[in-house]
């Protein structure tokens, strides 16, 4: 285990805080846009530069000393209550390597990509995207529960504030809310969980909690509830199923933020968290069963509907909740290192496939695939970038080779065949849906087209850049020997089906041997069902319309026939008893004299009886 | 005579008086009432100041002589102008109050 120093990391904490600030508050700097990006990005540099010199001076420590940094947070009678710190152990810092780095390519690209927003606009985005940061380091560094389901919280907030980039088109602000209300189900069942795993051993904290749990001292009742309740986080926030239907929608969001966010970093939380807090759920073998077969169904779910997807940037939404079913069905089987490295590997090339994804959409105007062609001849460098992240997404080239190869021994080892059989099925639909994606918009005809702008620097160094680290990654894993604890024919039987995937695609959309309608004929079920996305969203909506409109329609009822009908009797009621009365006023004095007059007799004869 | 004789004879002038103030029509008719009744109220305070061998009595009589003067003068002015504006003063047509 190596340890980092704390200095460092809450310097890489603070400045993307203080850059959020910065523009969050200094209404000029917010409101002219560019002074705001080139702040946000320098703050971005200097976290990422923080964030590879702590990982490069971490020194190896034995096994027993506690990496977090803390301090006493809600003070109480007995002692605070929780704390806040930084927990600097060698995954933390991988991590926060990654997310630095993505932060600060997706915000250089940003610039770029969105030059011609209004300069408020672009302000606000990058505020957004320093909160960001700030939120997803504090996470990552978080050395407890609870300081983790608050900056949990804050990326959350983050994705809505940026899938509703572009708030005045319905559809953003619909999938924002949806995005936030679908992972607020998730987090309630998180928040509770943490809440219970308090109340039975009265600490936040993940080192004391792991040394007990190694220990075998840890006696909780109703473990298996809570780990499954935490677990419940994991799932809305990692778009498992059936809580996988916010992601698509999300891709509303500038294609950075997709990126940045709906790939690479925020929704590999919960299988970040997962792998964090496994030494718990190793103590619960019944969740973990149920982790690895959500898992591996939602890889195979999410990738029969990247096959029918025409939408090049939902292709790549679908492929990402396929991955993150591989990496939490690692996490499942017991292997959360192996979850931990598909993580980094797939957070370097989906962002990259994103963002190259980005410089197509902006070449073709266009979102749908089988609207594009022929971009492969006319932009190379973007062309082989994408090539390189797909081959390394289909698992063919390391490092998606090793990740993924990682991934099916750590699931074969714990002996769950059927999840090993349908991730090796989800592997041949990766290299189908993503080879299906590259012929179309890469190779094949040019559609007639008016003007081919060149695409802006920035964008394009970003793309070469990351392809770069990609293939660097790749070779650092193929020279470092890897060695993963698996039977030999495993390499070859999944680089088979990838190829298999791959010849699919090459005789279906490129070579013309196969008609794609004679090929949906022969899978009609899936390929119906998967068309409508299962049925998923329509049951949400249905059990929407049903509860929460069912329930409105029955308090507006209640409203308008119970509480309007009491108050409507009393003013009907009120205007009938003055229109009565109304008629004592004669308005001649002689009657209200004797008025007084019987007034006063009646008094006499009341005081005489009296 | 007896202090309950002049009690009696009072109470008598004001009933009359009240009588008219409910009965007569005509606006001076009723301050001609008012006027019975505030003279059966001076009528009690003289009886009660013979009898009780106290002035006070006999002061305020003199106050309320001087204050009913006045009030007819006022009275009288109204009806004046109420006869003006309206060119009558039967009380049933003064109703601008009526609820």
């Amino acid at each position: 285990m190596r340890i980092g120093s704390p200095e460092l990391a809450l310097l890489v904490l603070a400045l993307p805080f203080a850059s959020f600030l910065a523009i969050g508050l200094i209404r000029p700097l917010r409101r002219r846009g560019h002074p705001a990006a080139a702040v946000s990005i320098l703050a971005m540099a200097g976290a990422f530069l923080t964030a590879g010199a702590m990982s490069w001076q971490a020194i190896p420590v034995a096994r027993g000393l506690n990496p977090a940094v803390l301090w006493s947070w809600l003070p109480a009678d007995g002692g605070p209550m929780a704390s806040v710190g930084v927990w600097v152990d060698g995954m933390a810092m991988q991590m926060c390597v990654l997310v630095t780095l993505v932060s600060l390519l997706v915000q250089v690209y940003s610039w770029s990509y969105l030059a011609d927003e209004p300069p408020p606009s672009l302000g606000r985005y990058y505020a957004y995207q320093s909160l960001f940061a700030f939120s997803m380091l504090g996470l990552v560094l978080s050395p407890g529960f609870l300081q983790m389901f608050v900056f949990w919280e804050l990326v959350g907030l983050c994705s809505y504030l940026l899938i509703g980039y572009w708030y005045d088109r319905p559809s953003a602000a619909q999938a924002a809310v949806k995005a936030f209300w679908i992972t607020k189900l998730g987090d309630l069942g998180f928040v509770a969980g943490i809440v219970m795993l308090w109340s039975g051993t009265g600490t936040f904290d993940f080192w004391p909690l792991f040394q007990a749990a190694e220990g075998g001292a840890l006696h909780v009742d109703g473990l298996t509830t809570i780990m499954f309740l935490i677990y419940l986080g994991a799932v809305g926030k990692s778009a498992q199923f059936p809580l996988h239907v916010w992601l698509p929608d999300a891709m509303e969001g500038p294609t950075p933020v997709s990126a940045l966010i709906h790939a690479a970093t925020m929704v590999t939380a919960g299988v970040y968290m997962v792998a964090r807090a496994y030494p718990l759920f190793a103590l619960v073998p019944s969740v973990l069963t149920l982790i690895a077969w959500v898992g591996a169904f939602t890889a195979l779910l999410a990738a029969t509907m990247a096959c029918v997807e025409r939408d090049i940037k939902r292709v790549l939404a679908y492929s990402t909740v396929s991955q993150l079913g591989y990496m939490m069905a690692a996490n499942g089987a017991g292997a959360p290192e192996a979850a931990f490295q598909h993580l980094t590997t797939h957070g370097v090339f989906k962002a990259l496939l994103f963002l190259g994804a980005g410089i197509v959409i902006h070449h073709f105007h266009t979102n749908d695939v089988f609207r594009m062609g022929g971009l492969f001849g006319q932009r190379p460098w973007v062309g082989g970038s994408f090539l390189v992240a797909t081959l390394a997404l289909a698992g063919v080239i390391p490092p998606g080779f090793f990740s993924k190869e990682a991934v099916l021994a750590g699931v074969l080892r714990a002996h769950l065949s059927v999840p090993f059989l349908m991730l090796l099925a989800t592997s041949f639909l990766t290299a189908f849906y993503m080879f299906r994606v590259v012929f179309l918009a890469f190779f094949g005809h040019a559609p007639v087209h008016h003007a081919h702008p060149e695409p802006p620097v920035a964008m394009d160094a970003v793309c070469r850049a990351l392809a770069v680290l990609t293939l660097a990654l790749g070779l650092r894993a193929a020279v470092a020997g890897h060695h993963v604890e698996g039977p030999a024919w495993l390499p070859w039987i999944s680089l088979t089906w990838a190829f298999a995937g791959i010849a699919l695609a090459w005789a279906t959309y490129q070579a013309g041997r196969l008609d794609p309608a004679r090929l949906a004929a022969a899978f009609a079920p899936i390929d119906f069902l998967a068309r409508r996305r299962y049925f998923l969203d329509d049951i949400y909506g249905g059990t929407y319309r049903l509860l929460l409109l069912g329930l409105s329609r029955v308090v507006g009822w209640v409203d308008r026939y119970v509480v309007d009908g009491v108050l409507n009797a009393l003013s009907a009621g009120a205007l009938r008893a003055g229109d009565a009365l109304r008629r004592i006023q004669t308005g001649q004095p002689q009657d209200y004299v004797y008025g007084v007059a019987l007034g006063v007799l009646l008094l006499l004869v009341w005081a005489q009886l009296g | 005579m007896p202090l309950h004789a002049y009690l009696v004879l009072a109470a008598l002038v004001f009933v009359i008086g009240l009588f008219g103030v409910l009965t007569r029509r005509n606006a001076v008719g009723i301050l001609l009432g008012i006027e019975l009744m505030l003279n059966a109220v001076n009528i009690n305070l003289v009886a009660f100041s013979r009898f009780r061998a106290d002035l006070a009595g006999l002061i305020f009589t003199l106050f309320t002589i001087a204050i009913t003067v006045a009030e007819v003068a006022v009275g009288l002015a109204i009806v004046i102008v109420i006869f003006r504006v309206r060119r009558t003063i039967e009380a049933d047509h003064l109703d601008l109050l009526r609820g």
